[in-house]
């Protein structure tokens, strides 16, 4: 899960008076080196740098006159000086992370990990994975409120569809993007257009809504379908003692399922019980109406 | 000796400095082309101008992190240099900072070729005259 409320250091990198600039072949690779860390990076240059609202700003450069005394007047954020005059790109990286000490912040993963595949949702490589809403497209129907178990989606206080909770969404699940009528929904860090954020053809319209059909064909609803799944295999396990076994089937049985609705596997498998997806359904949906209802009357209220 | 010029918003800035840059990293995952980002990357730090660099707008994003409604406040033209446009403008929406209808540029490195994308953001302004 994503830890939120932490702001990462930003890294002011000056070159401006009083400052000799950095070698040109170093600034490149020391930038990227820094944001591939989880830095915020300000290039000054010859002009000024905003103070950013809170959480510590560290300001590197080469300072022939040893680093300058440089404080927020305003006591907005702290500011941290370091002197890398001489320092190649890999000490300079050290000497900001020395300067950042014991604050905490999030972290991409590192390259060799993102290679090896999809990243574990951990505290500090979470990968910002979550539905984004084309508002131009967005009709507030709620259905996805409706269908996410996981409180992704709330409801703003004009009565729109909000995300509310973006870290609960399921790493890699583009699954409510299949429900919305309007190809409304997007995942900036899925493979392929529209769900991308790419652009909208008449066509993905027609094919999302086919992809909602296909739902439709498997039971009406798919959380029905998937409780009825569920409590089969539960019956069915409750005569085998081995979990292996008992897993194994559950896969099996939701392969059509996840394949129909690419939802991936390891999310079906960290399904709550029916039960409680009986629960968390009934509170969305309930969620979603009591949103549309006050909608109704708002805008009924507008046109009296 | 000078003392480095970190003013708050309100300091005037220098000409070269009136169009904001900002340019996504994209670090949490690899959907932008590395050697595009790369390449991206290194025009804007050649050019000898003020930039800023995000590690990724989506993870600031979910963090509702304070610096994008600073960035969307549309006192100055602002160029952004990241991916769809639909999902960056839908990013700052979903951090309770919509971007301003007027005077911001997405550019995307998604599809277009980093020359295509240095020659978007570091262009001259429209008005400005070369
Ligand atoms: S399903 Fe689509 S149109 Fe309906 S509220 Fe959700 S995003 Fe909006
Ligand atoms: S806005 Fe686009 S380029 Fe930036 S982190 Fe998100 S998906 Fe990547």
């Amino acid at each position: 899960m994503i830890a939120e409320a932490l702001l990462p250091p930003r890294v002011i990198v000056y070159e401006g008076a009083g400052a000799t600039p950095l070698a040109a072949t170093d600034r490149a690779g020391l930038f990227a080196s820094l944001l591939d860390r989880g830095y915020a990076v300000t290039r000054a240059g010859a002009g000024a740098a905003d103070l950013q609202a809170g959480g510590a700003m560290i300001v590197i450069g080469c300072f022939p006159d040893g680093p300058p005394a440089v404080s927020d007047t305003s006591g907005r954020c702290e500011v941290l000086v370091r002197d890398v005059t001489g320092l190649s790109v890999a000490e300079t990286v050290a000497a900001v992370e020395e300067a950042r000490g014991e604050r905490r912040m999030n972290r991409p993963p590192e390259a060799s990990t993102v290679a090896n595949g999809p990243v574990a949702n951990t505290a500090e490589t979470w990968k910002p994975w979550f539905p984004v809403i084309d508002t131009a497209r967005c009709t507030n129907c709620m259905q996805c409120l409706s269908f996410c178990l996981f409180d992704v989606y709330g409801v703003a206080g004009d009565q729109t569809l909000r995300v509310e909770n973006p870290s609960n969404c399921k790493v890699n699940c583009p699954a409510c993007s299949r429900v919305c009528p309007e190809v409304a929904i997007m995942f900036p860090k899925y493979h392929a257009g529209p769900i991308d954020g790419g652009p909208v053809a008449e066509a993905d319209v027609h094919r999302e809504k086919m992809k909602v059909d296909i739902s439709a064909l498997l039971g009406g609803d798919i959380y029905a379908k998937l409780r009825e799944r569920s409590a089969d295999a539960k019956a069915r396990f409750s005569k085998e003692r081995s979990a292996d076994q008992a897993l194994a089937e559950r896969r099996r049985c939701l392969t059509k399922l996840a394949d129909a609705a690419q939802i991936p596997r390891e999310v079906l498998d960290a399904l709550p019980s029916p039960e409680e997806i009986q629960r968390r359904v009934e509170a969305a949906a309930a969620r979603a109406s009591a949103a549309k209802e006050a909608a109704g009357a708002a805008a009924v209220g507008r046109s009296t | 000796m000078t003392e480095p010029q970190l003013q708050t918003e309100t300091a005037a800035r220098p000409a070269d400095d009136a169009t904001r840059i900002v340019y996504c990293r994209c670090a949490y995952a690899q959907v932008v082309p590395v050697a595009v980002k790369d390449a991206v990357l290194a025009g804007l730090a050649a050019a000898g101008r003020g930039f800023e660099m995000v590690p990724d707008l989506c993870e600031m994003a979910a963090r509702r992190d304070p610096h994008l409604a600073e960035l969307a406040r549309g006192d100055r033209p602002l160029r952004i240099v990241a991916c769809w446009p639909r999902a960056v403008q839908g990013l700052f929406t979903l951090a309770d900072a919509p971007l301003p209808k007027q005077g911001v540029e997405i550019l995307n490195m998604r599809t277009d070729t980093a020359e295509t994308v240095l020659a978007g953001v570091l262009a001259a302004p429209e008005g400005a005259g070369s």
